[in-house]
């Protein structure tokens, strides 16, 4: 949603969540102020990363042992199945007492284990996926991402025909759900061209090491998924730079900047800069909403990252599984936010220089 | 209110956009008319038929006939009845005797017919190949040449009591019957889905369900944002920091992973289309909060609102006739982009498995959803998922184009 707020909503956007930037001191306050804040943020996301599931009337442990019994009539056993499970999730427990075993686990980087994959680890089957997530959708937003505003800059600055076909294309590209260009792209290029792999990440008959034909597999796997990602997320952030840059372009500066007989090509430089600052807020604040596309968009290609993992936790009714992933996926938005604040704040000199507002 | 309705519609996005969606709602609402019935009813017992007219085998026997003479009917017949192994088979033979298969296009009947006809030797006996085998080809060129010779078909009864087989007549190869003769046509314009449900019908149930989500969430998160960002940006001071605070936190924490979160916890009973719907729209505030806040910030202190505060009119008197008029147009192009992602949003949850429950209506993202667990997309069963990506592409095209046009006409610096 956020993609498409107009310029002069992400200026006012820009004025106001920089609110905290108004009356620093300095980038060092800044910064310790976003640290803060990432705290904050991420002590909520604990919160009701573990309120969420258990205000529910739904009991996890009921579902568990339903499901593990299944036909058996045997009360008894059924029982002792769930008192077991109450026991290891420890859901007997008051609230409090289990939030505090909850935190604690999760410093100790326990957390828990699998019931779709017993006795594996939690934390291993998480291990062995985000890379393959952070690989494949770091990559491929950054490009999206910089195609985005070079497309939508070169629109603003064009006008005309490029405008015309370019808006119109970049709208249409950015309503297509990530998932649905995921489709589209395996069917035209794996089943009907042959020229790509089907699924997965790497050769399935493949045990992953450093020769090149294992590198060279994981190349050609990765080129799907990556374009599905890229191609969708570019029409958004077109849409938002050329937005921005014609709104930059009538500004009065610019104005001025043609009145003192400046080079167009020194002041399209300038405007581009300016119009480029909120792009990166802009990123920061839908990375959120990217991930999660894209995440979807892995199943599709049964990627084995994270999206495929809860695909697989949400089928086996895996608790533990799914709590983790939202957890982890949380914490890489997270962590991203705050890089992109603090790259803001470097490239943007109003923040060093407090003189904002 | 005319001047500004009039403006908009003289904007060719928001025409556009309006356009496309008004189409899609009249579908909506006249193919059920042409094609009533309920959208989950299995019709076949197969899965994914392909889009086509059906005529049933059963009543074009008894219907009544023509004899049509078709110079190609011979032609067509063979070609439909050569199968890819009879494909195979044949460039195996053209192989073994030596002939150049060099730009053979398996999939072109017409050429490989022909060269066949023209390699084809009854008496040649290729190298390394058994009698059996040389047998197999006679066959293989019989049933390829012998549609010129008279066969007929003959259709018989069985009494269901005595089990005794009655002759029932012929069908000759020049026997036609006119399809609307045949009392049981049955045309699937876009084919059947795993289930064997008509997906046409599925389709325009399921896209009116996705549209409703999408309100519902639309309105709930419309009426969260519109309430905070009103409170926060108008009482300002503590009212706005605890708001703001509480905006921030959700502004990083992703969307969509408390939507899997809540979702899963209500388990897969609980979840109708309207419950999803109204969680889509508890998640999805954040955005319509801020745009609301901000703009009510830069309107409170105009004169305007200055004067109804001096004139000691109250804060509700004052926020509806101040201040909501002035950012209605915001919060309408809040409400259209929370209407679009609302649908994407239940899309992505069906995928994942956290759908709407799967008994009572389709959705968009559950047609999607059983498309991908039958491998619709592997086996080429382009009906059904790509009408659905459609759609949903369709459904946020249009309202993303209804929003930058409203955009252009009240933001005069975006327009061309």
């Amino acid at each position: 949603m956020r993609r498409f707020l107009s310029a002069h909503d992400r200026k006012l956007f820009l004025t106001l969540t920089g609110k905290d930037l108004v009356h620093m001191k300095g980038y060092r306050k800044y910064f310790t102020k976003k640290v803060v804040w990432f705290l904050i943020t991420f002590v909520a996301a604990l919160i009701l990363n573990f309120i969420l599931p258990r205000l529910m009337p739904a009991d996890p442990v009921a579902a568990i042992t339903g499901k593990l019994v299944g036909s058996t009539t045997d009360a008894t056993a059924s029982a002792r199945i769930y008192e077991r499970y109450q026991e290891e999730f420890g859901t007997n427990k008051p609230m409090w007492e289990q939030f505090f075993t909850y935190i604690g686990n999760l410093f100790k980087g326990d957390l828990g284990t699998s019931f779709s994959q017993y006795p594996r680890k939690v934390n291993d089957i998480i291990a062995s996926a985000i890379w393959w997530t952070i690989g494949l959708q770091l990559p491929a937003i950054i490009v999206g991402w910089l195609l985005g505003n070079i497309l939508g800059a070169l629109a603003a600055y064009i006008r005309k025909g490029f405008d015309k076909v370019l808006m119109p294309l970049s709208l249409f590209l950015s309503s297509i759900p990530a998932f649905g260009m995921a489709v589209i792209l395996l069917v035209l290029f794996a089943v009907n061209f042959k020229i790509a792999p089907v699924s997965g990440a790497y050769g399935f008959d493949m045990i992953p090491n450093f020769s090149w034909s294992f590198v060279w597999s994981v190349i050609t796997h990765y080129q799907l998924p990556f374009w599905s990602i890229v191609l969708v997320s570019i029409g958004g952030q077109a849409i938002g730079m050329r937005s921005m840059s014609i709104y930059e372009l009538n500004a009065d500066y610019v104005k001025y900047a043609r009145f003192l007989g400046i080079k167009d090509k020194k002041i399209v430089g300038y405007v581009f800069r300016n119009a480029m600052l909120p792009q990166v807020t802009g990123l920061a604040l839908s990375i959120g909403t990217m991930i999660g596309g894209a995440l979807v968009a892995e199943i599709i290609f049964s990627y084995p990252g994270l999206g495929s993992v809860m695909y697989s936790a949400v089928t086996a009714a895996d608790y533990p599984l799914i709590s983790a992933t939202t957890l982890i996926i949380t914490l890489m938005v997270l962590i991203v936010t705050f890089i992109l604040d603090i790259v803001y704040a470097l490239i943007d000199p109003r923040v060093k220089a407090a003189q904002f507002d | 209110m005319k001047n500004t309705l009039r403006q908009v519609f003289h904007s060719g996005k928001f025409v556009a956009g309006f356009s496309i969606f008004v189409f899609i709602l009249l579908m909506m609402i006249i193919y059920p008319l042409i094609n009533p019935g309920n959208p989950l009813e299995r019709i076949g017992v197969g899965t994914f038929a392909k889009p086509g007219t059906y005529v049933s085998l059963y009543d074009s026997v008894s219907s009544d006939r023509e004899t049509l003479r078709l110079a190609d009917a011979d032609e067509n017949r063979i070609k439909s009845m050569m199968s890819m192994e009879d494909r195979v088979s044949m460039v195996a033979w053209f192989t073994a005797m030596d002939i150049s298969v060099e730009g053979v296009d398996m999939n072109d009947t017409d050429a490989l017919l022909t060269m066949w006809r023209e390699n084809y030797d009854e008496k040649a006996r290729p190298a390394g190949m058994t009698k059996a085998q040389r047998n197999f080809y006679v066959r293989l060129n019989n049933s390829i040449t012998s549609a010129n010779t008279a066969e007929v078909l003959s259709v018989t009864e069985t009494n269901s009591a005595t089990g005794e087989v009655v002759d029932k007549g012929k069908i000759d190869k020049t026997d036609y019957v006119n399809v609307g003769d045949v009392a049981n046509v049955k045309t699937l314009p876009l084919g059947t889905d795993n289930f064997g449900r008509d997906v046409l019908k599925e389709l325009v149930s399921a896209c009116g369900t996705s549209i409703w989500i999408g309100f519902i969430a639309g309105i709930v998160a419309t009426l969260i944002g519109l309430l905070l960002g009103l409170l926060a940006g108008y009482l300002g001071g503590i009212v706005d920091d605890i708001i703001m605070f509480v905006t921030n936190i959700f502004t990083v924490i992703p969307s969509f992973v408390l939507l899997i979160l809540i979702t899963y916890s209500l388990g897969q009973d609980q979840r109708g289309a309207t419950t999803v719907a109204v969680v889509i729209g508890l998640t999805s505030w954040v955005w319509t909060t801020r745009s609301v806040r901000s703009q009510v910030i830069s309107l409170r202190n105009r004169d305007h609102v200055n004067l109804s505060k001096l004139s000691g009119h109250s804060l509700m008197r004052i926020v509806m006739t101040d201040i909501l008029p002035y950012i209605a147009s915001y919060v309408v192009m809040a409400f259209i982009l929370q209407v679009s992602s609302g649908i994407l949003a239940e899309a992505q949850l069906s995928l994942l498995g956290l759908g709407p429950k799967t008994t009572e209506v389709p959705t968009l993202g559950l047609m999607m959803n059983w498309a991908m667990l039958y491998s619709a997309h592997l086996n080429g069963s382009w009906w059904a998922y790509f009408p659905v990506i459609l759609t949903i592409a369709g459904i946020s095209f249009s309202m993303n184009l209804m929003n930058t046009g409203l955009d252009q006409v009240f933001n005069p610096t975006l327009r061309d």
